[in-house]
């Protein structure tokens, strides 16, 4: 058996030495591509969402590379995330692909399944290791976020231009090759000091953004057309809430344990959302609440097209942007989506920020409409 | 002079009219409907809501801002789930939020969350909080409830016995006959009742999940295929709120009448039928619309009465994007009944949908007589 897995931004970091301790033989899909996209478009529905898309492009190239089953996460809505792994299983059954899919449902607390799923992958013995694992997945994506967080911070403010992104680069180029937790422990202490150790310029104040939105598209670098390194190129720091580690310790660990949650956000969003509605929406307006109370400069919200629950936040928004002063820009992807025309809607939104801080000191708060 | 309640004749209440008309009055309200959907809300809806949301709930903006000024409350509960384990779909669940900050200076929204989710008293605990709202003590919002639970068990049944739902309008029109047009801003109820006596089904919450009641309703048998000919028969799947809005869709429906075609709908399959097909899911779908369509479409596959099947979509929407496709494979797979998605959103021009309409006729009608030759086209 040879497993794979879809990627999601950093999360293979945590996830191949888990199947490397559990004995299980692991390929990763080559990083998120153009062909990748491209297969996923040929053979996804038109109106699904661009994950799904991306994802059976991964498994696809993961075939064609020796893979034969798929590890996956499920879900049990209202967002179509939940329904995913059975589209898989049709799609990739009608395209050709004889591959196997494994679900781990965490919804409900339903350990009992998700028991059974690892006993049959592994044996008996290493449901013992399970707890253990889950502890060591949930520490190391959380360095892995704490270093991204890290490279947001520094390249912002990075005398020589580039740096972080060739360290980012080369740390994620060598986590592919890791095999164990120990390991990839060493190559996160390695890579966080040579990013500490670059030039920086201490006192500039760059503009600090918030990126709100659809948890894929958020994290995912390709997905994303790599916005966040383009906004640090810029001279912006940014700050994203919504993360692998987040997810999986309060989402998945937390939740089905019944241990107390940080909901800040979900309070921040009471009055302007009422109530989960699915996916990130609560998130995604919670988040713009808190943002603007600690006096960011703009949020950036991106999701797929056709994404239900970041529609209903979409529409929400702009109430808040007038309400609590804070931009709001929305970017919206799908495979149609040209990367000259998206980045041009960032630069002005930049600039808009840009101005907006100026006119605030000199003129008292006063800006022009950027719209 | 009674409270206005203004219900937007859009989404669900081409579902859950005959219930929350009757609840409605029961609490001592008055109703008032939004004008049937038209190009000016239409536009309206276009205009304020955002772009990317589904024509359904564009629309359903439209039906509200036709009702602002009007009334002294306007309906728009928060609809979480209607059955167990099960959703219906984000943008119903924020849809308060998303016309409160989309329009602006709206009277008070009844905005209610209906979250049967982990209870089928959920719908009752809503309606007790409905009738709070509107000064109403819990025993009449009870007893309101039951009838109006009642009035929706007769709406369901009659669907379940082949009346297709909200397509009275065409009878009264046929019936006044002077050329003047029924008056369609009342809010329709459904015909007349003419199936088996009032009373024969359980009055509990649980009939909203359209628990068919053993015993009480036999479909009437199939004619067997190949003996008598019978007139041409479509499957019409698709949101309620889509195929019997008849801006929307169209007017599919009449446009199939004329044509004289039989129409089967989700909503003519009982829950049973629907079940035993979409059980045989490894993974059930979680929303309820979802299950719904799949194992009715699969339901009548199967059983042979159907000739064709047509899938109406809104652009954009979510959960037919994979129910759907669920369906098409499934049918193209293991059925030889032709299928076409028709996707409506508000740049659809009608002569485009019609072609495909008609080609699609043709083609059934073709195969019919046909059926035994050689392909024409080789």
């Amino acid at each position: 058996m040879k497993m794979t897995f879809p990627h999601l931004g950093n999360t293979y970091i945590s996830i191949k030495p888990m199947l490397n301790e559990l004995g299980i033989e692991c390929v990763i899909p080559p990083f998120n591509n153009k062909r990748a996209l491209e297969l996923g478009t040929r053979h996804v529905p038109e109106m699904a969402c661009l994950p799904l898309k991306i994802n059976i492009g991964n498994y696809i190239q993961a075939y064609e590379l020796g893979a034969d089953t798929i590890l996956m996460a499920g879900g049990c809505g209202p967002c179509r995330f939940g329904y995913y792994c059975e589209m898989h299983r049709e799609i990739l059954r009608d395209a050709g692909y004889n591959m196997e899919i494994i679900t781990l449902e965490f919804a409900n607390g339903n350990f009992n399944r998700l028991a059974s799923v690892v006993h049959r992958l592994t044996g008996s013995t290493a449901l013992l290791k399970v707890p253990s694992l889950v502890g060591q997945i949930a520490k190391t994506a959380r360095r892995v976020d704490e270093l991204e967080m890290l490279s947001f911070k520094i390249r912002a403010r990075e005398l020589e231009h580039g740096a972080v992104d060739r360290f980012y680069r080369d740390f994620r180029e060598k986590a592919l090759k890791v095999t164990s937790f120990k390991e990839i422990s060493n190559l996160l202490d390695e890579t966080g000091e040579l990013m500490r150790s670059i030039k920086q310029d201490q006192k500039s104040a760059p503009l600090r953004v918030g990126i709100v939105g659809e948890i894929y598209t958020g994290i995912d670098q390709f997905a994303s057309f790599n916005i966040q390194e383009k906004l640090g190129t810029l001279g912006v720091e940014v700050d994203r809430k919504v993360t692998v580690s987040n997810w999986i310790i309060e989402h998945i660990v937390k939740k089905s344990l019944h241990l107390h949650r940080d909901m800040a956000y979900a309070e921040a969003a009471k009055p302007w959302l009422g109530a989960m509605i699915g996916g990130h929406a609560q998130e995604t307006i919670g988040n713009t609440v808190l943002y603007a109370s600690n006096n960011y400069d703009g949020v950036i919200q991106i999701f797929p097209f056709s994404c239900m629950p970041e529609i209903v936040a979409e529409s929400i928004l702009p109430d808040i942007e007038r309400e609590l002063g804070i931009p709001v820009l929305t970017l919206i992807i799908d495979e149609m989506t040209g990367e000259a025309g998206y980045l041009t809607r960032v630069e002005a939104f930049i600039d808009m920020l840009e101005s907006r801080r100026k006119n605030q000191k000199y003129e008292g708060g006063w800006s022009l409409s950027w719209n | 002079m009674s409270t206005k309640i203004g219900i937007p004749r859009s989404l669900f209440y081409f579902k859950f009219i005959p219930l929350w008309k009757s609840f409605f009055t029961e609490l001592g309200a008055e109703i008032v409907v939004s004008e049937p959907t038209n190009r000016r809300i239409l536009d309206d809806g276009v205009k304020s809501c955002v772009d990317e949301a589904c024509l359904p709930v564009k629309l359903f903006h439209g039906h509200v801002l036709n009702l602002k000024d009007k009334v002294d409350y306007i309906f728009v509960p928060r609809f979480t789930s209607i059955s167990r384990n099960e959703y219906i779909c984000p943008e119903f669940g924020g849809l308060p939020d998303m016309v409160r900050h989309t329009l602006k200076d709206l009277p008070p929204l009844i905005d209610t969350e209906i979250n049967m989710r982990r209870s089928e008293n959920g719908a009752f605990k809503a309606a007790e909080e409905i009738a709070a709202k509107l000064d109403v003590g819990r025993k009449d919002a009870r007893h309101a409830f039951r009838t109006a639970m009642n009035n929706y068990c007769d709406f369901r049944y009659q669907a379940l016995c082949g009346v297709i739902p909200f397509m009275n309008i065409e009878v009264t029109r046929r019936i006044q006959g002077d050329g003047s047009r029924g008056s369609l801003c009342e809010p329709q109820e459904p015909s007349p009742w003419i199936g088996p006596a009032r009373g024969q089904f359980p009055r509990t919450a649980s009939v909203i999940q359209e628990n068919r009641p053993s015993g009480c309703f036999e479909p009437r048998e199939p004619s067997p295929r190949s003996t008598s000919p019978r007139s041409t028969q479509i499957a019409v799947i698709g949101h309620p709120y889509n195929i019997y809005d008849r801006y929307i869709s169209m007017d599919l429906l009449g446009k199939l009448k004329k044509f004289d075609i039989g129409i089967k709908t989700v909503e003519m399959v009982g829950e049973e039928d629907i079940n035993e097909y979409s059980s045989k899911l490894k993974k059930p779908l979680f929303w309820n619309y979802g299950r719904k369509a799949y194992g009715a479409a699969l339901h009548l596959a199967q059983k042979g009465e159907i000739d064709g099947m047509i899938c109406v979509t809104s652009f954009g929407c979510g959960i037919d994007s994979f129910v759907y496709d669920l369906i098409e494979r499934k049918v193209r797979n293991e059925y030889e009944i032709p299928f076409i998605i028709m996707t409506v959103d508000e740049h659809s021009g009608e002569a485009g949908f019609n072609t495909r309409l008609e080609a699609f006729i043709d083609m059934l009608s073709w195969r019919k007589s046909n059926e035994n030759d050689v392909s024409s086209s080789g």
